[in-house]
């Protein structure tokens, strides 16, 4: 019973963090509607700063100054962002706001190990908190009753600060309605700036009080960031008191769930969550959102197939690629089937994002689907090529159809979280699966058959599956499936008033980029002759995003080009620099803020005015569009 | 001049929504703002506080032009705006919702607080407690005036103040801004209902289609059924 008891009590000592960085996460998306992707970094900064502020300065006052200092330090690092990237994408759509966060996190990966080095630091035990106490034969450290109690502490300065100041009450009304807050007189950019500094300040003093408990390490971002969307869909976006449950609720699942299952421990967490979306969408304390804003793919330029002309050169463009195998030699060969892969992949997300307006955060899980696929059908049913070709990508699909059943019933930030937490669930069982999967080992010795085992080979068979795929689905984006679901993505309302089933068709659409994604990942599986987690890594769902980004979100067939441009430059960047993650996220930042129409979109709009200015053509009929809005 | 509109045009994307719109508003004076459903009446007032961003045209202020200025520097300039879907902070409760508007005193303009306030709509201050979200749409209304008033404007723009309420909520609202006007805030008010703008109202414009189409004194738009019959639902 003891026992139990202890255990209990350290699943409280870890909700403490969870709960201030949560907290710190929801109080900014309340107000500033941006879900901080950042978040885990900022946590890890400041157990990097702490970490060496409370080794520089020794004593009691050296360690807990240190502490609240890290926590002040990192908070006006993170002023310095809202200030500089924050507020010029506040009216972006919220997959830029996400995948700007995003690349500062990859920015920072790279920064502390450029600062820290890559070992693990272990910090300072906490002066006055360095024994244990004993409980009927049970040890309990003294630092996890400090930490159970500064939770609840924690909640209560919080519920005051936003009950009895100004400022609190201010921040609640912007977070209802943050134009009136401005037509009040409010100045809004200060407001936010605040906003984005206390939640900065609660996940860097989440991270600075870790040190006596864990090792400080490069990869504790990503690892809580996971965590801290699950805790904050479980509680609702937004809500404090939310936050402050689901941390105690995941940290005593996590608890727990390591003695009664060991072996789905990870998955545990995400199941709950899976159930909680179910019931109650919002999360257990969130309120229901008003429709999203405008989505990533509505675009004002109306979309239409090509022209005769364009098709002709799409071919002749096709012809050409094909025609590589007579100049160049096998690594270039390599290189372009694997681009021609990730071509298959961008595709499928771009299918998903731009026509269906659905941004997923976790598509590598499909990617990667296939590829085990691939993999524990060559390898253990020992089935020929094509048939492992043709069955493989059907574990994408399988995946896609159980998920995307799930993630379809949320839509905007919450659909990208939900996707995020089902790519990891997916990582994960590759991960501890290790008897079937290989786990960290991975599979290897997937080669091609003789047919296709040739470079040349390879690649025409890539090229070939590549352009069948972007042909297939653009056929869909103008069938009248893809009507429906674009009517869904621009009005969910008025497509549901004239009788289309929103979310079956949302799903389909999710089922689609699933499978095609499978067979992306099926192709790779064959070109690296192995398979790992990582095929299915956030890392690769967010290569994914950019490549669609880099493209451009507004146009049909974008992906294509941002898949070309990005995996080419991706390639010849991990050869140039040992700090790929820095220059790649400072990449995605700046296509975010300086680039948002990506290569095509920006193309296209260069075109389109030129077309406008000397045929003159009157606006009219799109300007009655928007003002129906 | 309280406030001066000149040449002001509106866009939203690329639709052209206000053409060359000008008004005039006299110190201590209440101007209607007539026009029907999707004349322009809103758009004018989200302009002129900045709440429209594709705008191009001037917009003085007590002398002073603001129309460059972010909204919430011409609010706290003295320019009040009272918004037609009320938008009140539902989660808030009463003073809460009353504290969001508070702004400083200001030298020369009526000075509000929450008990002048409850004095003006007494249904309020029986309620200081409630949230907003479980008042009626009468009690929304007054409680976004009054939220305005709390930041001590000397001009109010109250975009259709007695949409959707009852007759005698209504008859409350005439009393309110009657008393606004002696306390000596200026008021534009845009309206549909020609009855209740004749009774608050000393001018009047019309708005048609983005554009004014008259401007003159109750008395003179009396004297033309013509201009009122072509430009206005009765």
């Amino acid at each position: 019973m003891a026992f139990y008891i202890v255990q209990f009590l350290t699943g409280l000592a870890s909700a403490a963090s969870l709960f201030l960085v949560a907290s710190g996460l929801s109080i900014i998306f309340g107000v500033t509607r941006i879900v901080n992707f950042a978040h885990g970094a900022f946590y890890m900064l400041g157990a990097y700063v702490a970490f060496t502020l409370t080794e520089r300065f020794s004593g009691a006052f050296g360690f807990w100054g240190g502490i609240v200092v890290a926590a002040l330090a990192v908070a006006a690092i993170g002023v310095l962002v809202e200030m500089v990237l924050l507020r010029r994408i506040y009216h972006s759509p919220e997959l830029f706001q996400l995948l700007a966060t995003f690349g500062l996190t990859l920015m920072v990966e790279d920064l502390v190990v450029l600062i820290w080095g890559p070992d693990d630091l272990v910090g300072r035990r906490a002066p006055g908190f360095k024994g244990a106490i004993d409980f009927f034969g049970q040890n309990i450290p003294s630092y996890d009753l400090f930490l159970i109690v500064l939770g609840p502490v924690v909640l209560g300065v919080l519920w005051l600060l936003f009950q009895r100041t100004r400022w609190g009450v201010l921040v609640r009304a912007a977070t209802q309605d943050r134009d009136m807050v401005a037509a009040l007189g409010v100045n809004q950019k200060w407001l936010f700036t605040s906003v984005f500094a206390l939640g900065v300040f609660l996940a860097a003093l989440g991270g600075a009080l870790q040190i006596p408990r864990d090792a400080v390490n490069h990869a504790m971002d990503l690892r809580v960031i996971v965590e801290v969307f699950v805790v904050v869909v479980i509680g609702g976006l937004g809500s404090i008191i939310g936050a402050f449950v689901a941390a105690v609720l995941v940290s005593e699942l996590n608890a727990f769930g390591i003695l009664i299952f060991p072996k789905i421990s990870i998955i545990l967490v995400f199941l709950v969550m899976a159930v909680v979306l179910i019931v109650r969408p919002w999360g257990l304390f969130g309120k229901p959102e008003a429709p999203a804003r405008r989505t990533p793919g509505l675009t004002v330029n109306p979309w239409r197939p090509l022209t005769m002309n364009e098709r002709l050169a799409a071919i002749a463009v096709l012809v050409v690629a094909a025609a590589l195998p007579f100049v160049a030699g096998n690594y270039v060969l390599t290189v372009g089937s694997e681009i021609a892969i990730f071509v298959i992949f961008a595709v499928s997300l771009h299918f998903l994002m731009s026509v269906g307006g659905l941004a997923s955060f976790g598509h590598a899980a499909y990617f990667g689907l296939g590829a085990y696929g691939v993999a524990l059908l060559a390898k253990m049913a020992g089935l020929p090529m094509i048939a492992c070709l043709l069955l493989g990508p059907l574990l994408g699909l399988l995946g896609a159809a159980v998920f995307g059943f799930f993630a379809v019933q949320l839509s905007g930030v919450y659909f990208a979280m939900l996707t995020l937490a089902f790519a990891q669930i997916v990582w994960s069982i590759a991960f501890q699966w290790v008897s079937v999967t290989g786990g960290d080992n991975g599979i290897l010795g997937v080669w091609p058959e003789k047919w296709a085992a040739s470079p040349s080979h390879f690649y025409w068979l890539s090229l070939g599956i590549a352009a069948l795929a972007v042909v297939i689905l653009r056929i869909i984006v103008f069938s009248p499936f893809g009507f429906a679901l674009r009517a869904t993505r621009d009005s969910p309302l008025r497509s549901e008033a004239v009788g289309i089933n929103g979310k079956r068709i949302q799903w389909t659409a999710f089922v689609i980029a699933g499978t095609v994604a499978g067979l992306a990942g099926a192709l790779f599986a064959y070109l690296k002759g192995s398979v790992f987690p990582d095929n299915m890594g956030i890392s690769l769902s967010v290569d994914a995003l950019v490549m669609v980004l880099l493209g451009g979100v507004e146009t049909v067939s974008g992906a294509v080009v941002g898949a070309i441009v990005y995996k080419a430059l991706n390639i010849w960047l991990v050869s140039q620099t040992d700090w790929s993650k820095l220059v790649l996220g400072g990449f995605v930042v700046l296509i975010v803020v300086a680039f948002p129409k990506g290569i095509v979109g920006t193309l296209e709009a260069f075109l389109h005015r030129r077309r406008k200015s000397s045929s003159a053509a009157s606006p009219v009929l799109t300007s009655r569009i928007e003002t129906a809005e | 001049m309280k406030l001066t509109v000149k040449d002001l045009n509106s866009f939203y994307g690329p639709a052209h929504i206000l053409f060359d719109i000008a008004l005039e508003v006299g110190e201590g004076e209440v101007v209607a703002l007539l026009g029907r459903n999707g004349a322009g009446k809103s758009t004018t007032f989200r302009s002129i506080v900045g709440l429209v961003e594709n705008r191009s045209g001037r917009v003085m202020f007590e002398g002073r032009d603001v129309s460059e200025l972010p909204t919430h520097a011409i609010v706290r300039g003295g320019l009040g705006y009272v918004p037609e879907e009320r938008r009140i902070f539902t989660d808030l409760t009463v003073e809460e919702n009353l504290e969001v508007g508070r702004q400083p005193k200001r030298p020369g303009a009526p000075q509000w607080d929450r008990d002048k306030l409850f004095k003006l709509f007494p249904n309020l201050g029986e309620m200081r407690g409630r949230p907003g979200g479980r008042m009626s749409g009468g009690e929304q209304q007054m409680l976004t005036i009054a939220r305005t008033l709390m930041g001590n404007p000397s001009l109010v723009l109250l975009d259709e103040p007695s949409e959707g309420l009852s007759p005698k909520i209504v008859e409350q609202m005439v009393d309110a801004i009657l008393a606004m006007k002696k306390e000596g805030v200026s008021i534009v008010v845009s309206e549909q209902n020609l009855h209740f703008a004749r009774l608050i109202s000393d001018r009047a414009y019309i708005i048609e289609r983005g554009r004014i189409c008259f401007g003159g004194t109750m008395a003179e738009l009396d004297a033309r059924p013509d201009i009122r019959d072509a430009h206005l639902s009765l």
